[in-house]
């Protein structure tokens, strides 16, 4: 059993020049349109997301097509690049359906025929940012647990069924639905608006990833793919969304380590910097650890699925087992070691813990990732 | 620059020359060490060839698969991980070339004498006293304690106070000591495993050469410093494969033994392997910054990762194995060669591991490091810095 656990692949943990020319692009952007004020302001509108935002970044810089092949409409790049995308946006948890769109439902057409028309129109689509797409699953789905579709579908393609927590589903145009259909399950593509299609916003606890029920009553649906192929493109869309969460999970624990840094330093109590008693130093210096073992962890996971490795659903796992809880910690510490200022509305350490609480349980909560593991790594339960 | 096929080339010329299988051990080793195949980052001469870190892993790999002998890296930890880069980076041509030969070939052991009963995470304070005599020469009175190998070593990096009346991170001078000076005994200290590993170190009146002085009078804690960074980028520096360490032996225990597997103990044991895991690649990590030339501060984080995970991971096997938890292997006093993690019993293990956050600089010390010099966070105020180290309270 320990011959194939030995045999790790080396993975490239670090970041290249042009991730890093691509990290300066998304941070530039988003500290100018996307600051905490912004963010803050903008919840308290009705709008889901900021629609330039989501141009700029998605068709302005490109990071839309990051996981798509040129030829394809995309930007021929990999997972890695995305995955530092998504450290940019959960730094400034900005509201923006990238992990949706241009990574889930992205990598699920991707799974799909794309010399298809039917395929390869919408994945243009998605790649250039002019469509928003989602895979019409429960957020909390982890990679494996998409298991019986709750939707059916008749022989005329018309879908009937209720999917719900279905994230950034309200805004969504092109809709992914995994359905039963009279030759099996299989991944069918809905328009939205339309009729037959009925989104019911519930109120989520993370304010920056809107969450809505999704009710379909003979909808219209085109069969993208069936069988194995359809099941394959939903997994390797779930695996891909939950490696590349473990990248937002670690700007997420980033931004609170230096906020909390930042404040402590300044904040005087007792006649000194509250950041020199031994106290809170000996906290924040654990958590910085744990944010640079999240890195590694995030890194491996980016890079195998950028290298579509065979050891990419042991890295995930790892990754989503690792990351998830060290985010959650990392904003709940930035808002204990903030005092007061940390319980208000005013302040953004809020949103860090509304996202990184609803994250934690993205895409399966770290247990499941655990007990993922003891399949992949060989360690049976009892 | 040399890269990895001249190092293969190399390689390949030694072995040539020097058939492991037709060789003297010590003798292939030298020959190793004269090719400058050691630790190809040092420079020619000394045993390198001024080529990246990295590349090492190149020569070694060669070697093992040609099944050349090692030098036991476990049993001149010290030397290889503290004495030589201090060499290196202080040390006159002539300390160069006499030291780090012998040193590498294991033919000469080292030790360190840092720690005081008096002086501790706050070794600044130390007290054992050099002074100069009137051949060029320094005598050094004092005492040593919790010194790993002093029994085995033929020589120790030793800083001792110089000037008693300036603050007392000024006043101190770093040397290399001769362990065989008839002024140095060696006590041994039983520990919580039943062996004694480390030892009480007294000097009285022991002689050394001022030629045996590495860095300026006075200079001994900036010398210091770079003992104990290497210290802790040795650490980071290892490379380790999936569940290697304790966590392949308790996985291993677990898959061997299924009619003690819990549901509780299971969840545990995941966990302590995701973190394992990710340990492994953070230094790994590490690895590749450095081999870039990033050097970045997780190294300081290593030491903390893996002093906590040892322990977790041994009290968990002790626990899982339930009445042979109960049992150890052997009480007896023994004076072991070096650390030996994972041939004994997982009680050794486990009370082993006690010390991984003591020795080196302690976990908290190292969290302040980390606070102070990764983070910038403000220091707490001192009352020591400015007073002369004899008027110090102790
Ligand atoms: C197995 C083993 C091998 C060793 N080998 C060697 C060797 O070969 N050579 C050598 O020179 N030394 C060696 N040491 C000694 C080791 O470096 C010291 O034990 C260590 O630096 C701690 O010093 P101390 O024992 O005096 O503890 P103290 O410094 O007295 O510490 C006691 C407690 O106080 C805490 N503490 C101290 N200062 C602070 C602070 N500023 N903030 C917060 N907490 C603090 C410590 O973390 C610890 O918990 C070894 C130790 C062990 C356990």
């Amino acid at each position: 059993m320990t011959t194939p656990m030995s045999a790790a692949p080396e993975p490239d943990l670090l970041y290249s020049a042009d991730e890093e020319a691509l990290r300066d692009a998304v941070r530039a952007l988003l500290a100018d349109r996307s600051d905490p004020a912004t963010v803050l302001a903008g919840l308290e509108s009705a709008l889901p997301y900021d629609r330039e935002l989501w141009r700029a970044l998605a068709t302005g810089i490109g990071t839309a097509g990051l996981l798509v092949p040129e030829k394809l409409g995309g930007a021929g790049a990999s997972a890695r690049e995305a995955a530092v995308v998504l450290e940019e946006l959960g730094r400034s948890v900005a509201p923006a359906p990238y992990l949706t769109s241009a990574v889930i439902a992205v990598t699920a057409l991707l799974g799909c025929d794309t010399d298809q028309t039917d395929v390869a129109g919408p994945l243009a689509a998605l790649a250039e940012g002019r469509t928003l797409g989602v895979l019409a699953l429960p957020l909390t789905t982890a990679p494996g647990g998409a298991g019986e579709p709750t939707v059916r579908a008749d022989a005329d393609g018309a879908l009937t069924g209720r999917v719900t927590s279905v994230a950034d589903a309200a805004a969504a145009e092109l809709l992914l639905v995994w359905a039963q259909g009279p030759h099996g399950p299989a991944l069918h593509a809905v328009e939205a608006p339309a009729d037959g299609v009925r989104t019911e916003a519930v109120i989520p606890l993370d304010l920056t990833r809107p969450l809505a029920h999704l009710t379909l009553d003979g909808a219209p649906g085109r069969v993208l793919a069936a069988g194995d192929r359809a099941r394959d493109a939903v997994e390797r869309a779930l695996l891909t969304g939950a490696g590349l969460l473990a990248s937002e999970q670690l700007g997420i624990a980033e931004w609170c380590l230096a906020e909390t840094v930042r404040h402590t330093t300044q904040r005087t109590q007792f006649g000194r910097p509250v950041g020199s008693f031994q106290a809170l130093k000996h906290r924040m210096a654990a958590l910085w650890l744990e944010v640079a073992s999240a890195r590694a962890a995030a890194r491996n996971a980016a890079d195998a699925l950028a290298g579509g490795s065979p050891d990419a659903p042991l890295a995930v796992a790892v990754a989503q087992a690792y990351c998830a809880p060290v985010a959650v910690r990392a904003a709940e510490e930035c808002i204990q070691l903030h005092g007061g200022i940390g319980m208000t509305w005013e302040h953004p350490a809020h949103l860090y813990l509304k996202r990184a609480k609803a994250d934690q349980l993205a895409l399966g909560a770290p247990g499941r990732h655990r007990a993922a593991l003891a399949e992949l790594a060989g360690l049976s339960a009892p | 620059m040399t890269d990895a096929a001249d190092l293969r080339r190399r390689t390949a010329d030694l072995l040539a020359a020097h058939p492991p299988a037709t060789t003297e051990r010590l003798d292939f080793l030298r020959a190793r060490f004269d090719a400058g195949l050691a630790w190809v980052h040092f420079p020619e001469g000394l045993g390198g060839l001024g080529a990246p870190r990295a590349l090492q892993a190149v020569v070694d790999a060669e070697l093992e698969a040609a099944g050349a002998p090692g030098n036991d890296p476990g049993r001149i930890g010290i030397g290889l991980g503290m004495a030589a880069p201090t060499l290196l980076r202080f040390g006159t041509e002539e300390q160069k070339k006499r030291f780090l030969r012998p040193l590498w070939t294991g033919e000469e052991v080292w030790c360190q004498l840092f720690s005081e009963p008096g002086a501790g995470s706050d070794l600044a304070a130390l007290a054992t006293r050099a002074v100069r005599d009137e051949k060029e020469g320094w005598v050094v009175d004092g005492q040593k304690v919790w010194t790993s190998s002093a029994h085995l070593a033929r020589w120790a990096i030793l800083i001792a106070r110089t000037d008693p009346d300036v603050p007392k991170h000024r006043g101190m001078t770093y040397f290399v000591c001769d362990m065989t000076d008839p002024g140095v005994e060696v006590r041994p200290l039983r520990q919580i495993t039943g062996e004694a590993e480390f030892n009480e170190v007294f000097l009285t009146g022991v002689r050394i050469p001022d030629a045996h002085r590495l860095g300026e009078v006075g200079e001994g804690w900036k010398v210091a410093q770079t003992t104990l960074m290497n210290e802790r980028v040795a650490i980071g520096g290892i490379r380790i494969p999936r569940e290697g360490g304790m966590i392949g032996v308790a996985a291993t225990a677990w898959r061997e033994r299924p009619e003690l597997r819990t549901h509780d103990l299971h969840q545990r044991l995941l966990k302590l392997w995701v973190e394992a895991e990710v340990a492994r690649l953070t230094g790994e990590r590490l690895r590749q910054q450095l081999s870039k030339g990033q050097p970045g501060p997780e190294g300081s984080g290593m030491k903390l990762a893996f002093a906590r995970l040892a322990q977790e991971i041994s009290g968990w096997e002790v626990e899982f194995l339930a009445e042979d938890g109960l049992t150890y292997d052997d009480w007896t006093l023994r004076r072991p060669d070096g650390v030996d993690f994972t041939g004994r019993q997982a009680g050794y293990r486990y009370l082993r591991a006690k010390g991984n956050s003591i020795e080196g600089g302690t976990s908290e010390v190292l969290l302040n490091i980390v606070a102070e010099r990764v983070l910038g966070l403000p220091p707490e105020p001192r009352t020591d810095k400015d007073v002369a180290w004899k008027d110090l309270p102790r």
